[in-house]
């Protein structure tokens, strides 16, 4: 109790100031919180529980294509239902900050996307007309599109043969029932790949479509097994895996949110530790009489690090309980990018080790001053 | 003998030069006897107090504190003595400002363990006159009634030796009268010796010897 007196003591002392203080910790923790949670997303395993869609990609990067001969020989594995493919189209619509993503792909497609619902007579009228084009309600509504229209792309990775724009007719929507995701382009496979200027006959990826998703992690092995050692070694995972990647081809996500972590981290250092240096200096006669009672310097030393472990781990506490309330709002945001990700244990976990090692960093040096005080000196600066 | 200092020297040194505060100090002192220190400001009186009650360290000499040798002792059992046998009253009275009163004067006590500190440190508010006040905080009270607390809080400990440095030397003449007769009363009803340091000669006239310092020296 008498212990617990005197930290308190010194916690209530700038009642403002502590509040402040807890206030802006506990800010670098959020950040913290849900940067971590993004950075457990990219870290993690992939995992394939409940998942009935595979993607398979290029072992070398999943930006580099593969033979369209891998098409049949992962139909022929034990358990897959339907293999299409895609490639990234690139290209730009008008303007550079139209972007939106663009796949060719077979016009059977769409089967393997059952919770998309096309629109009347999408799927007929894209598998008869070859510069068909379908693409999500929400990009359609963006940009004013009607059906019948004509959408000119520039290209990019994918130059025409003889050049030019390219060029796909509007012929249906779709829109999605299980996520708000409805915003991607799809163009007929056969128009682009025999009208590219280069790399005819292979795909960018497939997507297999398995019968039972308690067997996704075992397909995925038996189809990276079969093309071991040859010259298109494949990788296969799973859509949330494949966003992720995709972000970190965008942006270097992992620098980036390192960055946060780190820029938190030394937010929380800088605050705890210039509070507390002003709180020994401030209270240098106090400490002194307590000395002159009888607390040793020992005693004084911990004082001062409880003061800066309440400070630590009160705002990460806060923090985390913010970040934790504001999560679904965040997930939302960052879904796009990262995948699923959630709030786990963890995170708190990280944040209290956080606060730990910050405390005692930041509590050391004013600890140390608190401790090494003459007492005379320290009652003559009144 | 409560005290027994032999040639006490202090010597700080800031850069190159070595500045000597106190030098040859040497007296004693009686179990309950009293002592004022005087001398003109700058002349060592705190820094001799504070050797004595064993919060800083001498250069050289010997300070045998209730036959304890105080100079031979490190922080850690300088601290024991204090918490066992010394109680202070400082001239800013240093109370801990999230603290009542009462939970002041125990602090010390406590610190100690010792039986029933809330009774004791009742006890001794109630002697200085702020029972009324014990649920107060140190800026809910005037500079002596914040003194008469830092005395209760001295005497409520059970030391042996209780050191002031200028005590009344914050407080106007008629609150430094009430906080000084209270020091000598509430000591005349134990067995402790008191050292004083002051620059009031009525206070320092009450007590049963003085050494006047000068330089860092006790002259006469
Ligand atoms: N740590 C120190 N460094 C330099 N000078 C000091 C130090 N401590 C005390 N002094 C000097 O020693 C002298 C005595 O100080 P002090 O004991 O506080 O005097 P008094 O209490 O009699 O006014 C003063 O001149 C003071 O400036
Ligand atoms: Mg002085």
């Amino acid at each position: 109790m008498k212990y617990w007196m005197i930290v308190k003591s010194g916690i209530n002392r700038k009642k403002i100031r502590t509040f402040m203080t807890v206030f802006s910790i506990a800010t670098a923790f959020l950040l913290f919180s849900l940067g971590r949670s993004v950075a457990v997303a990219f870290n993690s395993e992939v995992d394939f529980a409940g998942n009935d869609r595979l993607i398979v990609v290029s072992r070398l990067a999943f930006t580099e294509s593969l033979p369209m001969a891998h098409k049949n020989r992962i139909e022929a594995v034990e358990g897959v239902s339907t293999v299409v493919w895609r490639q990234w189209f690139g290209g730009t619509y008008k303007e550079r900050q139209n972007f939106f993503p663009k796949w060719p792909v077979p016009d059977n497609y769409f089967d393997v996307y059952p919770e998309w619902e096309l629109s009347e007579g999408a799927q007929e009228a894209f598998s008869r007309n070859i510069t068909g084009m379908i693409v999500g309600k929400d990009l359609a509504d963006q940009f004013g599109w009607e059906i019948g229209d004509r959408i000119p792309i520039i290209a990019d990775i994918w130059p025409k043969k003889g050049g030019g724009v390219w060029e796909f007719d509007l012929v249906g929507t779709y829109t999605n029932s299980i996520s708000e995701e409805q915003g991607e382009a799809f163009i007929n496979w056969k128009y682009f790949d025999e009208a590219r200027l280069y790399e005819t006959g292979r795909p960018g990826n497939y997507i297999v479509k398995i019968e039972n998703p308690d067997q996704a992690e075992s397909i995925a092995k038996e189809i990276d097994e079969l093309f071991k050692n040859s010259l298109d070694e494949t990788k296969t995972s799973t859509e949330e895996a494949f966003s992720r990647m995709f972000a970190e081809q965008i942006g270097n996500i992992g620098l980036i949110i390192n960055s946060v972590l780190a820029a938190s981290f030394f937010t929380i250092l800088l605050l705890t530790g210039n509070t507390m240096s002003q709180a020994v200096r401030e209270r240098t006669p106090e400490l002194g009489a307590l000395k002159a009672v009888g607390f040793t310097d020992r005693h004084i030393m911990l004082f001062v690090l409880a003061e800066s472990f309440f400070l630590c781990i009160a705002g990460a506490l806060i923090g985390v309980l913010i970040a934790y309330l504001l999560f679904p709002l965040f997930s939302g945001l960052a879904i796009g990018f990262s995948g699923e990700i959630e709030f786990s244990i963890s995170i708190l976990i990280s944040a209290i080790l956080v606060a730990f090692i910050t405390a005692v960093i930041s509590g050391v040096l004013p600890a140390y001053s608190a401790m090494r005080l003459n007492v005379v000196d320290a009652l003559r600066k009144n | 003998m409560i005290l027994e200092v032999n040639k006490l020297r202090k010597e700080v040194s800031s850069g190159d030069s070595k500045l000597v505060i106190l030098d040859d100090v040497t007296f004693n002192l009686l179990e309950g006897q009293s002592l004022a220190i005087t001398g003109p400001s700058g002349s060592g009186k705190s820094t001799l107090l504070g050797l004595l009650a064993g919060l800083d360290t001498a250069t050289s000499g010997e300070i045998y504190l209730n036959r304890d040798a105080l100079h031979e002792l490190d922080e850690e059992q300088r601290a024991l003595l204090r918490k066992e046998k010394v109680g202070f009253v400082f001239q800013s009275f240093e109370l801990l400002p999230s603290l009542t009163a009462l939970e002041n004067v125990m602090l010390p006590s406590e610190l100690k363990a010792e039986d029933e500190p809330e009774e004791r440190a009742k006890y001794f508010l109630d002697r200085v006159g702020l029972k009324e006040r014990e649920h107060h905080y140190p800026n809910q009270l005037s500079g002596g009634e914040q003194q008469r607390v830092a005395i209760a809080r001295a005497f409520a400990c059970s030391a042996k030796i209780l050191f002031a440095d200028e005590p009344t030397g914050n407080l106007d003449p008629k609150n430094g009268e009430m906080v000084s007769d209270l020091l000598f009363e509430v000591n005349a009803e134990t067995d402790n010796a008191l050292v004083i340091v002051t620059h009031d000669h009525d206070l320092a006239d009450k007590c049963d010897k003085k050494i006047n310092l000068k330089l860092g020296k006790i002259v006469e």
